[in-house]
């Protein structure tokens, strides 16, 4: 038992240096600016879900390469500062491969090769756009490797690995330049780099999800042939690290949607009038909007939590202990947050929340997506159960 | 907790002797999780000879000056004796409205011969304290107080009630907030703060059975008692703004209270060690799926209620709304206590209908009692109904109903 409060340890760790607030500042302007809910709208029924010059800029302003090594051309600001980018992202729905992207970077240099890491790091840096291949089904508890490999012996008598299975709902396959696909080789658990050019014409149909600022994709890897090496060394603990950066990262977005959650609502309650007053006034519908702000609350101390735990540690040491118990806190509580307070958005508008037209159909969609994502509440408490019970 | 020097670590180690060798054995009765818990002899005159005994060994008042019963230390040495204290769980030092409230209020505001004539006591526990702020009728709304205190040579003539005054049969003293200008345009403005004597002619209490079924207030009694005119603290009309300077220094040592601990806190681990012990089918409770699951979510609570207290101190962190920590603290944590009290009685099956006084009772009843009690802080203070609402209209601007 690493963490528990039986034996009287609990980590309350919760620091947040001048170069993340000044992050932070600079990128709620900047979201804000590139974002607004016309931006946000008129991208719904775009293909890609984002505006490829508002990703160059991205790209441009470094975020996608502040959790790097300097060694691959990053800025080692550490993970703990992706948190108030992704967090201010989520505020205003601004889409984007960001966080796949950085996802498949802390594969690459959590459990890739030197080689590997050489090879793809600062290209990430530079924009080329990695997505994670994980699901295979919809339980996040799974081993997450149902993607199978066979060993074909081919004319040069070089090993080659052959893959077969489709993975589920694929973050931005449609842009991805490569994917960390998570398989099932001769039994063990293992990350494969795929690169898109791979993949077999049609491979990529893409899902129509209920959150309508996302996209993703069933990708089918089938008949895809790779050489050894293009498999990451340290597979099994970059997958486990994944899944909980990603929980992790996904809190973050919830957390920022959240907020602005709250703001949709606090606008409509003090200039909607009805039967004679401004409705937030109504005590049926103030004392939930209060329990809004305070589930946000909670949602943002644990997310800043977990990122300072992130970053106490070394730069790729195993994300575990109270550090893990940090990132599934923060992923149960974010986004049982934000299934609250869109539901409520979206009840609070009365007949206009039943519209299309009303922003709170955005925020309620992007709730139902988002708790799905790298595991439940419930996925999370389960194991929080065995960290902290057993 | 902050990282002790040298000389505090060594401080610290002393005072953990200290409590270890000293703290009373099993009285035979619960102990008193707050001073709003004292509702007999037997307890009082326990819990007397405990806060004398704290303070006899140098561990109550220390930054409060030599001359008046305290040490003259920094206030370092008093909040770590504080943490020892509520580490090991030693019974509370229950002088709480003298310690916490009146006893800083003299040093900061009071004359010389005030604080000669009061702070000692306080510390000793021989002058018990109480607070007369709440009016029957009118709850928390301290700006519709009704008592009267009017003028009358050296006097004032005290008429009216108070309600919610833990340990009124008890206590030698009275921080009394009343009207002494019923005219004043403002009606927070004709307020003026007392340090009253109980101990006269006109006033009488009436002690309040509380849900639990014990005592520890009462109700209050003021006809035409006569008490000092030199009792009144600042000017006429001064009441408000000192009553509110008063409030600040609940914060603990820290604000420049004599310290020692006010409540015997019940944490997450207290819920967890119980469910441990209780089998449902033959297995402990702890592996039972739905209950794991329940008691996550308290400690992913009790954890963002902890967490909450550091981002409190990260303005950066805080941008969207300054006030709301600070604002929907009382709220929050008292909902919190209030359902995961209410949870472990759920789980205690047919043991949880069992009352204090029944020898068959989980820890001598101790959850039903803080069940009940809890509601002292979802009530008292401001409802969390009331909270909700300076919540929303001052947090969130939300409008007035």
């Amino acid at each position: 038992m690493t963490t528990s409060t039986l034996n009287g340890t609990t980590n309350i760790a919760l620091s947040f240096s001048d170069e993340q607030a000044m992050l932070l500042d600079s990128a709620k302007s900047f979201c804000s600016h590139k974002s607004d809910i016309n931006a946000v709208r008129s991208l719904l029924k775009s293909d890609s879900g984002h505006n490829p010059d508002v990703w160059q800029e991205m790209v441009a302003l470094g975020w996608t390469g502040i959790a790097i090594p300097e060694q691959y051309g990053g800025f080692a600001m550490g993970l703990g500062s992706m948190v108030p980018v992704i967090e201010s992202m989520g505020r205003h729905l601004l889409g984007t491969a960001l966080i796949t992207s950085t996802l498949a970077a802390q594969a690459i240099l959590r459990g890739g090769s030197e080689a590997q890491r050489e090879k793809w790091l600062p290209k990430i840096v530079a924009g080329t756009v990695g997505s994670m291949a994980l699901l295979d089904n919809e339980d996040w508890g799974s081993k997450l490797c149902g993607v199978s490999t066979a060993i074909s012996s081919s004319s040069d008598n070089s090993s080659k690995i052959v893959l077969s299975g489709k993975k589920l709902l694929v973050a931005d396959a449609t842009v991805a330049d490569f994917f960390i696909v998570s398989i099932n080789h001769s039994g063990n658990p293992a990350l494969a780099i795929v690169e898109a050019s791979q993949l077999a014409a049609n491979a990529i149909s893409a899902n129509t999800l209920i959150d309508e600022t996302k996209r993703a994709a069933t990708v089918d890897f089938s008949g895809v042939t790779l050489s050894p090496d293009a498999l990451l060394p340290q597979s099994e603990q970059a997958l486990k690290d994944i899944r909980l950066i990603g929980a992790l990262l996904i809190a973050a977005e919830a957390t920022g949607t959240s907020a602005a959650t709250l703001d949709c609502i606090v606008s409509y309650l003090t200039s909607r009038i009805q039967f004679g007053r401004l409705i937030g006034s109504y005590q049926s519908l103030k004392h939930p909007t209060v329990d809004i702000l305070l589930q946000m609350d909670s949602s943002r101390s644990l997310i800043y939590h977990a990122a300072t735990l992130l970053d106490k540690g070394p730069e790729i040491g195993p994300v575990e202990g109270d550090t893990e118990v940090a990132c599934r806190m923060a992923k149960a509580q974010a986004t049982e947050t934000l299934l609250f307070a869109g539901d409520r958005a979206v009840q609070f508008h009365g007949g206009m929340g039943f519209t299309y037209d009303c922003d709170a159909m955005l925020y309620i969609r992007r709730a139902q997506w988002a708790q799905h994502q790298y595991g439940d509440a419930q996925h999370h408490r389960l194991h929080l159960a065995r960290l902290l019970l057993d | 907790m902050s990282q002790d020097n040298a000389s505090q670590a060594e401080f610290r180690s002393q005072v953990d002797a200290w409590m270890q060798d000293n703290r009373p054995a099993d009285p035979g009765f619960l102990l008193p999780q707050t001073f709003m818990e004292v509702g007999s002899e037997q307890v009082l005159d326990f819990l007397r000879e405990w806060q004398h005994k704290v303070w006899s060994a140098g561990y109550l008042g220390m930054a409060w000056p030599k001359e008046y019963g305290g040490q003259g230390m920094s206030r370092d040495f008093q909040r770590i004796a504080d943490e020892e204290m509520k580490r090991l769980q030693v019974p509370i030092c229950f002088n709480v409205i003298g310690l916490g409230w009146a006893g800083p209020l003299i040093l900061d505001n009071g004359s010389d011969y005030e604080k000669e004539k009061y702070l000692k006591g306080i510390l000793n526990a021989e002058d018990i304290w109480c607070q007369g702020f709440s009016e029957p009728n009118h709850g928390s709304d301290l700006g519709s107080i009704q008592t009267r205190a009017e003028r009358d040579g050296d006097d004032y003539l005290i008429n009216g009630s108070k309600i919610w005054t833990t340990m009124g049969n008890y206590a030698k003293y009275m921080i009394l907030l009343a009207r002494t200008d019923p005219q004043a345009e403002r009606r927070y403005n004709g307020l003026s703060f007392f340090l009253a004597p109980m101990q006269v002619d006109g006033i009488s209490t009436q002690p309040i059975q509380k849900i639990t079924g014990e005592y520890g207030f009462t109700e209050t009694f003021f006809t035409d008692a006569r008490i000092p005119a030199n009792c009144i603290m600042g000017e006429e009309g001064q009441g408000w703004r000192i009553a509110m300077q008063t409030l600040q220094y609940e914060r603990g040592a820290e604000a420049g209270a004599a310290g020692g601990i006010s409540i015997l806190s019940i944490v997450m681990d207290d819920l967890l060690r119980m469910a441990a012990e209780i089998e449902r089918e033959g297995e402990p409770l702890l592996k039972d799926p739905v209950t794991r699951d329940n008691l996550i979510k308290f400690m992913i609570e009790e954890k963002a209620l902890q967490l909450a207290e550091k981002r409190i101190e990260i303005p950066a962190l805080c941008r969207d709304y300054p006030n709301s920590i600070a604002l929907s603290g009382k709220l929050r944590s008292t909902e919190f206590f209030r359902r995961m009290r209410q949870y472990a009685l759920s789980l205690q099956g047919a043991q949880g209908s069992l009352y204090v006084g029944d020898q068959d009772t989980i820890g001598g009843g101790f959850w039903q009692r803080a069940y009940l009690n809890n509601f002292s802080t979802t009530i008292g203070g401001g409802t969390s109904q009331v909270q909700a609402n300076i919540v929303g209209e001052h947090v969130l601007g939300l409008p007035k109903d």
